[in-house]
């Protein structure tokens, strides 16, 4: 009987992983991102990766971990203000960048998940991001084409999956983490809580399993980058 | 005495009617979710995958997995909602946003905006900037008038790369309000001006040409 669980996140890469792949990874800043995942691929030792990911995590934590050692070959991101290693690396030409508009990028992964090629969209007429790229007129309007994306293998987290591979998330941990579990040729996601199968309702189900390969319980730190609160007025 | 920060959120809140969903940019706009008027019902998106942001949360109620798209940790509100990226950008592009307030490093009379990357200087990306000014329904730039060296930000052509072109509705400066026609030919218009602020001051610090509305 096919068996998707696996015991940890190096075990649950194996043979997923090679170098030169394109890896996509999960998250918005650090807020969903498969934390254990990628320390998996980091120790795996698997170099030149063209990762597909919103950020590019921090110093130290998350994505940082392999720009540290240097197994990033590009990264495809909206937003990568928050990492200092980043910039060192990119201003010294050893790291390939291709920004996208967020929402272009969510709708990429979402698209080459769902078998669609391609796309025209507003989003960055007229701007760097659409030289180069073809433009039509529809209803008086100019849209760009932009391109589906598929990778080699996604790196998805999720709050509770069950045996099957269904998941549902938390909150703004959802993020990039569905469409990206949708356009990997191979999806591994790790939950905080793994149950078994029926214990989940099939109507909160946010990704179905046949989106998932393997699944892995985890144990997260679950990193905050702006802890931002308000106080109590003394009565 | 040009408006201080809280002056130009207090502006910018104006800006917003009964029943509108609105996006808040980093920076000045978040600060406008301050200036909500009181009785009016407005709901906040945003773009990391919710809908109803709720404020700070109290230390206590720190929860990592709900942030805002600044990554600072906030708290939900009874109607909030929770959903993907690509779902939270459908609603973007879709126009089904009503109000996109954010800042700007340049504009111009005809509604192009530049406000993601300067050449020469580390690029951190356009975020969601992109996606935001081509679909929300009216787009609100609040700025600074002038550079820090006395440049005026508001232009006949942006000289950085641009986040958009023909995308923006209103600019609220330090100095006064401007109306662009983004899809139309007329000039753009100066509607108002800062407190103690006049034409000659406001005309003097802007290249681009405007005609004046004031009431």
């Amino acid at each position: 009987m096919a068996n998707k669980v696996y015991k940890d996140a190096k075990s649950a890469l194996e043979g997923f992983t090679f170098d030169g792949m394109i890896v996509m990874s999960g998250g918005f800043g650090l807020c969903g991102i498969p934390e254990n995942l990628i320390i998996a691929l980091r120790d795996s030792g698997v170099k030149g990766i063209t990762v597909i990911s919103n950020n590019a995590g921090v110093d130290g934590w998350g994505l940082g971990l392999l720009l540290e050692t240097k197994q990033i070959k590009k990264m495809v991101s909206s937003y990568v203000g928050e990492n200092k290693e980043f910039a060192r690396q990119y201003l010294a030409g050893e790291l390939e960048l291709e920004f996208n508009p967020q929402g272009t990028l969510a709708e990429r992964c979402r698209a080459g998940g769902a078998g669609i090629a391609g796309f025209y969209t507003k989003t960055g007429v007229g701007t760097l991001v659409a030289e180069g790229k073809e433009t039509k007129v529809f209803n008086g309007e100019t849209f760009v084409l932009e391109t589906g994306l598929v990778a080699d293998l996604s790196i998805v987290k999720a709050w509770k999956g069950d045996t099957e591979g269904n998941l549902i998330f938390r909150k703004t941990a959802r993020n990039f983490n569905p469409m990206m579990a949708t356009a990997g040729k191979k999806c591994v996601a790790e939950v905080e809580i793994l149950v078994e199968t029926g214990e989940l309702d099939p109507d909160a189900i946010h990704t179905p399993g046949i989106y998932v390969d393997r699944i892995v319980q985890g144990a997260f730190e679950k990193r905050i980058e702006q802890r931002t609160v308000r106080k109590r007025e003394n009565a | 005495m040009p408006w201080s920060r809280d002056q130009l959120a207090q502006r910018a809140a104006k800006e917003l009617r009964d029943g509108f969903y609105v996006n808040l940019g980093i920076g000045i706009p978040t600060l406008v979710a301050n200036y909500i008027p009181q009785g009016m019902e407005v709901t906040l998106q945003s773009e990391n995958g919710m809908l109803g942001m709720g404020p700070f949360p109290f230390d206590e109620d720190v929860d990592a997995d709900l942030i805002n798209a600044g990554k600072q940790t906030i708290t939900a509100l009874k109607k909030t909602s929770y959903f993907s990226s690509s779902d939270s950008f459908a609603m973007i592009r879709g126009g089904h946003i009503d109000l996109s307030i954010l800042g700007a490093m340049e504009v111009n009379d005809r509604g192009d905006l530049a406000n993601w990357m300067v050449p020469g200087k580390m690029v951190k990306g356009m975020g969601g900037a992109m996606d935001l000014v081509a679909g929300v329904k009216r787009v609100v730039v609040v700025m600074e008038h002038t550079s820090k060296e006395g440049a005026s930000k508001l232009l006949k052509q942006c000289t950085l790369p641009l986040t958009g072109v023909n995308v923006v509705d209103l600019v609220i400066t330090d100095l006064g309000v401007f109306e662009i026609d983004k899809h139309g030919s007329q000039p753009m218009k100066l509607l108002e001006l800062a407190d103690g602020v006049t034409l000659d001051e406001i005309t003097a610090k802007t290249e681009a040409s405007f005609v004046s509305a004031l009431r």
